[in-house]
Formats: C-alpha cells, structure tokens, sequence
C-alpha cells in the first residue's frame, strides 16, 4: 500500500506552486517581462542603436528574447532556487514522497511556462510596433528559433542552479544579475557583433547569449544559421547543467 | 510489536567531533518519546539520521523496517517531520503550502480543516512572512501532519509559542498518540516532557544517559533531593546534624538542597516547626533537576 500521491499529480501540484510563486514576485517580473519589454519598446521608438540598416525592432526582437530567456531561466531561476535553499525549503521537501528530479522537473516546467508567456508578450510588442518590416522570413524560422530558445533555456538555467546550489542566496542574487548585465551586453542585443574587433568578436561568440542572439537573427532574419552558433549554444546546453548536477547542495 | 522507530549503536561523526556515539532507544506505535538534552547534545543529530538527512557512520536507523536514506520512498510515505524553523516559501500563504503538500499523499487531511485544528484559519491567505514566530510553528505542524502519517517526528515543537499555542499543539500530538501513531519529539522543556512523554531518552555529549518513563526517572536514584523553601535565616548545618548528616546546601536566597530522598520531607518539617520558623515549601526535585544532574551540570 502506498499512501503517497502518483509522481504526475506531486510534480503537478508542485509545478503549479513554484509558477505562482514566480509571477508573484515583483523582481522576477521585473527581469522576466519589464526589462526586455522595456528595452524593446524604447529602442524601436527612439532609433540611437547602430542596427545595420535594418529597421529597429526587426533587428531588436531576436536580442529581447534573449534578455527575457535570461531574465526567466537564469536570474528568476537562481534567486528564487537560492532563498529556497537558504530557507530550508529544499531540506523540508526533502522528507516529503516529492522527489528530487520531480522538483528539478517543476521547476523547469514553471519556467517554460514563463517563457511561453514571455515570447508571446514580446511577439505581441514587436508585431504591434509593425516586425517584421523588412524581414523575409523563412521556412521552419519559427521551429529553428524554438529549438535554439530550448538549448538557450538549459543553458542558462543550468548557470542559474550553478550558483544556487552552492552559494548563499544574497551572493547568488548578486551574481544572476551581474551574469544577465554581462551576458546581455555580450549578446549583440545593442549592436551587431561584426561591428567587434575580430580578436573580441571571436570571444564574445563563446557567451552563450551572443550565440543564441545570432541563432534567432538567422531564423526569424536573413543571416545564415551557422553550424559553429550551434555548437557554442549546445556545449553549453549540455555542459552547465552536469556543472549544476555536480555542484548542487540540497542545504 | 516491533518499534516504528529503531535506533541501535548510532553513531555519527563530523569531522573529528563526535556528535553521536552509540545511541539506541526504540519508539512504539501509539506512545510518544521524547529526546531531551542540552543545547548540542546531538538530538537533531540523531533525529536528522532517522529523517534521511545524514547517513549514519555506525549502527542502524529503521523506520518501519526500513533504511530512511537507502528506502526513502517506504520512509517519506508515512513519515511527517516538523524541523525547527523554516523550511516554506516565504511569499506563499498558509493554505497553498498545506494544499501543496496535501497532494503530496494519497489520502490526506482535508487542508482547511486541518488549518483550522492548529488555529491558523485566520491568517489561511497571509503571506508566511508575515506570520508570528508561534504561528509559522504551527504552520509547520499542519505541514507535518496533513499526510496522515503514523510515523511522526518533531524537533522542538513548541519553541517561540505563547501559553495557548503550546496547549494546542500538546493537544493535538495526544491526539497523534490515540490514532496509534509513533511520535518522537525534542524538547529541553521539562513541562511538555512530563506532559506527554510515554519514555524519556536523555542524550549529553552524544551519550544517552537515561531512558525510561518520566515517573520512574522521577523515582530514580537521580531524582534523590529535596528543595526547601523558607524565607527565614536558616542554619545549613544544624539541619544537616538534625537529618543525620546528609549535605544541605544553600542553593542562593532562601533555597536549600537537601541530599536524601523523599523520606526525610516529615523530618525537615518538624525540624522547622520546632524553632518556629516559617517553611514556604518542601518537595522532591522535579525532572530538570533530573537532567542537570544526569547531564553532568550539577553535582
């Protein structure tokens, strides 16, 4: 006889608290919707960013995405993982039948649903502020950019639980929005990489962020999808999280 | 019948401090024990060994015949554990957190019902953060409790809760005891452990030094003093030749301890009435003098 639930409806039930805890928190919506909608709104209408002859929210989207992908699965990710850690949340799930992958796994599914909303708010911005005007968009586009989102998304969640699992919850709060402010500059949002010394363009297309704004300019743009973007995006994808795993303390 | 709990030889180090060393007591389905010691005994130590937390360095930790970290799916089931402090989400309320735990388990409590037995009907849609000290206690044990389970672990249940609080909480764990749960609790409180203890484990430096019923320690060798209140200027010695030359010591103002048991309470009584002077009280000692004296403090 087993008088705990069935693993769907503890990972369910859990999923649904961490979500509503994430869209409760003023510095999660903050970084999540306020910051790339912001950055998104501002510089489509006032025109100051060097956007390579193309108009300023085709070439803007790819790049919010990015900084909402971001704000999400590393910032939200890892301070809200961190205080339940310094709060012993972790510990006392610990003696619950919720399982530790089954809260990794609510987690993760809070946040995709997050960026579900996130890409929708941005698309709705961006299409509102008349994207794509000069873009040809291209077959599969959309599937190409949801793929490289997905590898994007483990990437940065895996950085996010990185620190959360080690580090005091303050330290980690410190340290997400640094990464976001570094990461995002990084990226490409603000201008086109090529615009970079070649010795700093080729580093730069190391970060994670620069190769996953580059990905969505080539789907939802004319730019190639280049096969050396991929993999920057997917060592990342798979290194970060077997750094989490390796790292991560429970208390 | 088998104990729900089982600890046997227990022993649990870090680094070079032993923080337990060969710990053993068993708790019956239906009766509540109660782990007493100091500050640093090893009582969460051991508690947290029979959570699942820490894996034992020596002997064996059991409940219901299981290994609480290698079994832990057998384990979690029918276990509920209130920790000391924390432990949820400070930006949700009282009942999203019994709700979510509540389909952690096949058959729970009923979430509001359950809030309003530990009086937090109230403050149900209050952000945790706000709750008093006693309330987020009692949140904690509505956590413990809302999975039925029949295996029940407590460190420190009562601490930080007003008078009222705590009679509920000893309620309730009553209770726990007549649905024929196993409960094992921490205290340092002497009243809750006379209150609702069925067996006492005292624990000091990671020894147990005692285990038995709170009466039977009561009426052990280590309860062998009587306290003698009197605001009058009393002579030590004369009542120490009159007693038959047991020690009396002068405890500070107005208290005397005297080294005997409870026989000598008709003698000390008329050695007073004799010389006219006022006695406020004579009584044996009561289970913290049992533990100062058990746990090395006290002479």
């Amino acid at each position: 006889m087993s008088r705990a639930a069935p693993p769907r409806a503890r990972l369910q039930a859990q999923a649904t608290l961490e979500l509503r805890l994430l869209l409760r928190n003023g510095e999660n919506l903050l970084v999540a919707f306020g910051i790339p909608a912001g950055l998104l709104v501002l510089f489509a209408l006032v025109d100051v960013l060097p956007t390579a002859d193309q108009p300023p929210v085709d070439f803007l989207l790819p790049g919010v995405l990015v900084a909402a992908t971001m704000g999400s699965a590393l910032v939200a990710l890892a301070i809200s993982t961190g205080f339940d850690r310094d709060y012993l949340v972790l510990k006392r799930l610990g003696t619950t039948p919720l399982r530790r992958r089954e809260l990794v796994a609510a987690k993760i599914g809070a946040i995709l649903a997050v960026q579900v909303i996130q890409v929708a708010l941005m698309v709705g911005i961006a299409v509102a502020l008349g994207w794509p005007v000069a873009l040809p968009l291209r077959p599969l586009g959309g599937a190409a950019a949801v793929a490289a989102l997905a590898l994007g998304t483990a990437a940065f969640a895996g950085i996010g639980l990185a620190l959360a699992g080690r580090l005091r919850a303050t330290l980690t709060l410190a340290l997400a929005n640094t990464l976001f402010v570094l990461l995002l500059g990084g990226s490409g949002l603000f201008f086109p990489l090529d615009a970079l010394p070649a010795g700093v363009r080729a580093v730069v297309g190391l970060l994670p962020s620069a190769a996953l704004v580059e990905l969505l300019r080539g789907a939802l743009g004319p730019a190639p999808l280049l096969l050396t973007d991929w993999g920057v995006l997917a060592v990342w994808a798979l290194g970060a999280p077997a750094v989490a795993a390796r790292v991560f303390r429970w208390e | 019948m088998d104990d729900a709990i089982r600890v046997e030889g227990l022993v649990k180090r870090y680094g070079d401090v032993v923080a337990v060393d060969g710990v053993s007591f068993g708790v019956r389905a239906g009766t509540v024990l109660a782990l007493l010691g100091p500050n640093g005994a090893g009582k969460t130590t051991t508690v947290e060994c029979i959570e699942g937390y820490r894996t034992p360095d020596r002997g064996l930790v059991r409940v219901h015949g299981y290994d609480p970290v290698a079994e832990r799916e057998h384990v979690v089931a029918r276990l509920g554990v209130m920790l000391q402090g924390g432990g949820t989400w400070r930006g949700a309320s009282p009942r999203e957190l019994v709700r979510l735990f509540a389909r952690f388990y096949a058959d729970p409590h009923d979430p509001d019902e359950l809030l309003a037995r530990v009086g937090l009907s109230a403050r149900a849609q209050a952000r945790v953060r706000t709750l008093s000290g006693g309330e987020q206690q009692r949140l904690s044990l509505a956590l413990a409790l809302v999975g039925r389970p029949d295996v029940v672990i407590l460190d420190e249940p009562t601490a930080g809760m007003d008078a009222r609080a705590r009679r509920l909480v000893w309620q309730l764990i009553e209770e726990l005891r007549e649905h024929g749960a196993a409960v094992l609790l921490t205290t340092h409180l002497t009243d809750e452990v006379e209150r609702l203890a069925d067996r006492v484990a005292i624990i000091d430096r990671g020894r147990l030094v005692a285990l038995d019923d709170p009466a039977a320690l009561l009426a052990g060798p280590a309860a062998d003093r009587v306290r003698v209140l009197s605001p009058a200027d009393v002579d030590a010695g004369a009542l120490a030749r009159a007693l038959g030359g047991v020690p009396v010591v002068a405890e500070g103002r107005g208290r005397w301890l005297v080294h005997a048991g409870p026989e000598v309470i008709p003698a000390v009584t008329a050695w007073f009435a004799a010389r006219g002077l006022p006695l406020s009280g004579v009584a044996s000692v009561g289970l913290d003098d049992v533990l100062l004296r058990l746990t090395g403090e006290d002479p």
